[in-house]
């Protein structure tokens, strides 16, 4: 696994976590990023073989709500912390197309 | 000493009860802290934002019998990452510096359904990432047994606080150490409660699978309280557990004759040096004396090493850091500008540029390192060898703690490798500051509870704390061994430096 | 260089993704009401607005609803099911991750028959069925910025997934129509287009025989169609657009060469336009919801929701043409929902005559049911009341003309029937007394009539016949009327 972290792989990350990053971030964050990476490589000294991955710490199962309705927010209450509105919309600037 | 500050004094039990039986009002509880904030607060630095007025306003209510319950009067700090629907839920953070939450945490409204009073909100880590709280962006908050030293993290506000007598006690949350670090590092009792016994609806979530609220208290007799009254089942987090929440205080006072103790090979390596083997050594012998039986279990997959480089070693490390982080870089994608907190003011071309601007612009560097490299761990090409391993990882962990806790009741081991370090000793190197959490990680990724409480002073005078591993649920077995080790040691409601200064 | 290739067949291969809106009453992950075209942001709460600290908790009705739907669609439904993250941003996703299933969805390798127009069925088999919360709605047509409307954000969404075995614009459209039929047939959808609760995306390409190859086209994915006209139109210009492509390059236009590619349609031109893709578009980065405990499914839920689902439409259209011998188009039109069936199976039951019940249902009923935009069973006729009017009918106390006018009445007022056509007198009269009271007047005012009639003119009979009913004002049993009028011609 352990192949450093190049500049270009911190681009890309920084990409899909939509963080904004300077050059000096940049270098930064390869060293760092690496070194952390390096730490986590040490997992594959473990044989997991036939290991059932554990996503939750208490597993429980079938944990349903029932179809009820409950009071929710009022417009004024949603749109109370939004940076931008436009009319009872939140503001974002010209999308188009559809998912991304 | 004045009679106001005496209240001060007291634990959250004593003056809860002090209060009932009208020795003391409620408003000078509240005034008798308002007094300790102003004086002490400055050189500390715990609160992000105190609730002066309304903290008086439900005083006066409970002194005029309209809000009763068991903790009726009794200021507690909460953890500046709980949604209140008054005052601010910053996070420590600059993207959330002004949100103001339209609804109540449950464990908070919990504790207010208890008549208690939130004082104020307490400084953190942003985000509850990291374990000095040196990442927060409000404030800089300092250790009231050495100011130049750290707190720990991330709920190092709340410890912080109790430890320097600013509430009667706090609620932390703690995603793979962040309530039993700054609990050891401030010399003082703290909780993280079995995976699901207290809701996480209204925490800010980090590490969804990881993260659980807990009381940070003076005594362990106000742990077994305040977790009495945040936990339960709750509706709106499929998380939470169903089971009856019993009377913690029931077996406080059974001793620690009959306890099998396990102390785990694997927790007692080379790593666990100088200052705080020797306290640890000398709980093991309290713990004896006491009529508790010790027994040597194994935990193989949590085991700490020292090596070459002199670096501290763990597979539950790893483990825990690439699924906390993955959890967190999806977690915190909602923070983008769009539906409340920070949007960039520059303009932009267009909405990814509003997203990549406005995040920059306002997470902190430790935000943004985890967030990246959770989003590697899951990224394409690296999910099986990052997080898929991890989770098995996790389970190997987890069986671990099961198998061990066929031999015994409760585990010790160490709360923290060191006491408390220097302000800036950590900053400057991420993965030394993720080596703090080393005891405390597996824990969590296992879902077990566990508590620090102070195991006694270095010889610099700095507090160190032992902790206590239960089973799952197993809180009435902490809250047991642990009165029992207070008990037995004397080493309980220590008083820090920064409240002799004022009397 | 283009050479001219000799094309001996095209064989369309389609694919087609259905999200289906499921009518539970409130979201999935939140109890916010689930209802289509409110005010902006009016039916919002911290968990669909992504408000830090909120948590989803799932809805078990949506759970329950698309295990019918892959139990209908004879689908293998797991024991064991979970709940995944897709990391996304875009600002109707206020998380900017959906909760989805990857790896383990709630139903997988189902078939599905579709009725062809030639009578026949086709077989198309459904990979998979899985559950996920939809988006909310960005508005475009603000001054100068994009609007953002969360009211559909987290509502259920069910998205079947088809094999390839589609292979005409037809297959594809019979397949889109049944499966909005079933899901309204189940009671898990309202599937209706203009409110958005069906959306497609087919997956096209062509198998080109030419010159004793076989080449296969790049497959194209059409993102987001919101319309029956804009899938026909879509799925028609990918065929010719594909077709042309290849011929200008046979070797290159491959699906090895070019992979998949998305594009859109544009609902003004009705064809399918290029989209650039970000790159790391694809890079979802699943994860399992910590949120989110997994689902069991039990053999005891799974059974009592089999239970609940009952004949479905085709197998109750075939019955209707054995048992009850109606015409294919009749059946058809009986089987666009399940109540319409329910209502006349039930009218069936209490000894109605299945054809007359038939009759009355696809007569004016039908007509009103069009104009309201409706079902048959919506115009609220009882069962009770179509199986009073279907025996009036049988036992000749109507006529054919009536009954509608009762039925009419029937759907506007309510009420019995019979007492409706007492009321109205429309009972129709076989008493020879009452009878002859018309036919003598009849003969008495058209002498000229008569006389012909007499002579053996039977169209003239026609006519007095009519002047028999008119004087009944319709209620005359036209068979004794008619028998007693020729005893009197003398005939």
């Amino acid at each position: 696994m352990s192949q450093p972290i190049d500049e270009n792989m911190v681009r890309h990350i920084g990409t899909l976590s939509r963080i904004e990053l300077t050059d000096d971030e940049v270098r930064t964050f390869a060293k760092q990023l690496g070194d952390v990476l390096e730490y986590f490589d040490k997992l594959q000294q473990l044989d997991t073989e036939d290991v059932a991955p554990m996503a939750h710490a208490v597993e429980l199962t079938n944990v349903l709500a029932d179809d009820a309705p409950r009071n929710g927010l009022s417009t004024e209450q949603a749109l109370a912390n939004a940076p931008q509105h436009e009319r009872d919309f939140f503001r974002v600037p010209k999308v188009l197309g559809e998912g991304s | 000493m004045s009679a106001a500050s005496d209240l001060t004094i007291l634990t959250a039990a004593e003056l809860a009860k002090a209060i009932a039986t009208g020795e003391a009002s409620a408003t000078a509880a509240i005034e008798a802290y308002l007094a300790a904030i102003d004086a002490r607060d400055g050189a500390i630095g715990a609160y992000n934002e105190v609730f002066a007025d309304r903290a008086r306003a439900r005083a006066t209510s409970v002194d005029a019998g309209e809000i009763t319950g068991p903790l009726a009067g009794v200021p507690i700090a909460v953890k500046d990452n709980m949604c209140t629907t008054y005052g601010r839920t910053t996070c420590a953070s600059t993207y959330l510096a002004t949100f103001e939450a339209p609804y109540d945490c449950t464990a908070v409204a919990n504790l207010e359904a208890a008549g208690a009073v939130v004082l104020g909100k307490t400084n953190m880590d942003e985000f509850a990432m990291g374990s000095s709280t040196e990442n927060s962006s409000t404030r800089m908050t300092r250790n009231p047994w050495d100011t130049d030293r750290v707190p720990g993290g991330s709920s190092g506000g709340s410890a912080a606080a109790v430890a320097a007598h600013l509430c009667a006690a706090a609620l932390g949350s703690d995603t793979g150490g962040s309530i039993r670090q700054p609990a050891a590092l401030c010399g003082i009792v703290g909780l993280k409660p079995t995976y699901g016994r207290v809701s996480r609806y209204g925490l800010v979530a980090f590490g969804s699978s990881l993260d659980q609220i807990g009381p940070m208290t003076r005594d362990v007799a106000d742990a077994a309280l305040l977790t009495r009254i945040i936990a339960g089942h709750d509706d709106r987090d499929a998380t939470s557990l169903s089971e009856d929440v019993p009377d913690y205080a029931a077996d406080l006072a059974s001793g620690a004759a009959g306890l099998r103790i396990g102390l785990p090979t694997e927790f007692y390596t080379d790593a666990l040096g100088g200052e705080v083997r020797s306290v640890i050594d000398q709980a093991i012998e309290t713990y004896r004396a006491a009529g508790a039986e010790t027994v040597e279990v194994s935990l193989p997959h949590s085991r700490i090493d020292i090596d070459a480089d002199g670096k501290l070693s763990s597979f539950a490390v790893a483990a825990y850091y690439i699924i906390c982080t993955a959890e967190c870089s999806s977690n915190l994608a909602r923070f983008d500008g769009v539906h409340y907190g920070h949007r960039t003011e520059e303009k932009v071309e267009d909405i990814i540029e509003l997203y990549s601007r406005s995040r920059a612009e306002s997470l902190g560097e430790e935000v943004k390192r985890r967030i990246m490299l959770g989003n590697y761990a899951l990224s394409s090409g690296y999910y099986d060898a990052y997080y898929n391993k991890a989770l098995k990882v996790r389970r190997l962990i987890a069986n671990d703690f099961a198998a061990a806790f066929k031999h015994c009741d409760v585990i010790l081991c160490a709360t923290t490798p060191t006491p408390a370090f220097r302000i800036g000793e950590k900053t400057d190197d991420p993965l030394e500051m993720y080596l703090a959490d080393i005891y405390t990680n597996s824990l969590n990724l296992a879902g077990l509870p566990g508590m620090s409480l102070p195991g006694g002073l270095s010889s610099d005078g700095l507090p160190v704390g032992i902790q206590l591993i239960g089973p799952v649920l197993g809180e009435p077995t902490l809250f047991r061994a642990g009165r029992a080790f207070e008990a037995a040691s004397g080493t309980s409601r220590l008083t820090s430096p920064v409240i002799e200064g004022q009397s | 260089m283009t050479r001219t290739t000799n094309i001996s067949k095209v064989t369309p291969v389609v694919g087609l993704e259905i999200h289906v809106e499921l009518a539970t009453q409130t979201k999935m992950f939140c109890r916010c009401i689930n209802q289509f075209g409110d005010e902006p942001n009016t039916h919002v709460c911290p968990v669909c607005m992504a408000m830090p600290g909120s948590l989803p908790v799932m809805n078990r009705q949506a759970v329950a609803f698309s295990i019918k739907v892959g139990l209908a669609l004879g689908c293998t439904v797991p024991e064991y099911t979970k709940w995944d993250r897709k990391n996304y941003y875009y600002p109707d996703l206020p998380k900017n991750y959906q909760i989805s299933q990857y790896d383990l969805p709630l139903a997988a390798h189902g078939v599905f028959e579709i009725p062809l127009e030639s009578g026949e069925t086709k077989a198309i088999r459904v990979l998979r069925a899985h559950l996920e919360e939809d988006a909310g709605k960005n508005i475009h047509d603000l001054p100068g910025c994009t609007g953002v409307d969360l009211n559909r954000a987290g509502v259920p969404l069910l998205e079947i997934v088809s094999e390839p075995d589609m292979n005409s614009v037809e297959e594809v459209l019979g397949y889109a129509r049944s499966m909005q039929r079933l899901v309204r047939w189940l009671g898990v959808s309202e599937a209706n287009m203009q409110m958005g609760h069906m959306r497609f995306e087919p997956n096209i390409n062509l198998h080109i025989e030419a010159g004793g190859q076989t080449y296969k086209t790049p497959i194209v994915e059409v993102k987001n169609l919101n319309s029956f006209r804009a899938l026909e139109r879509a799925v028609a210009y990918e065929i010719s657009r594909q077709t042309s492509e290849w011929k200008a390059d046979p070797e290159g236009f491959t699906l090895a060469k070019l992979g998949k590619q998305n594009r859109g349609y544009d609902d003004n031109t009705e064809k399918t336009v290029f989209q650039r893709e970000k790159e790391e578009a694809h890079d979802y980065r699943y994860f399992p919801d910590p949120d989110l405990p997994a689902v069991v499914v039990d053999e005891a839920w799974r059974e009592s929701i089999a239970g609940d689902i009952g004949e479905l439409p085709l197998a109750r259209r075939q019955r209707y043409m054995d048992a009850y011998r109606l015409a294919f188009q009749e059946a058809d039109a009986l089987t666009m929902d399940a109540a319409t069936g329910d209502l006349l199976d039930a009218a069936v039951a209490v000894g109605a005559e299945p054809k007359r019940c038939v009759n009355l249902l696809l007569g004016r009923a039908a007509a009103i049911a069009k104009e309201r935009d409706c079902t048959i069973a919506d115009l609220g006729i009882a069962a009770g009341q179509l199986a009073e009017l279907a025996t009036m009918l049988t036992d000749s106390n109507i006529n054919a003309t009536s009954a509608e006018t009762v039925l009419v009445a029937v759907i506007e007022d309510g009420g019995s029937p019979a007492e409706i056509a007492e009321v109205q007198g429309l009972l129709q009269v076989s008493d020879t007394g009452r009878l002859e009271v018309w036919v003598d007047e009849a003969i008495a005012e058209n002498p000229d009539a008569v006389a012909k009639a007499r002579e053996g003119d039977k169209k003239v009979l026609g006519f007095l016949m009519g002047q028999v009913m008119k004087k009944s004002r319709g209620a005359a049993n036209p068979g004794e009327a008619n028998k007693l009028l020729k005893q009197k011609l003398g005939g």
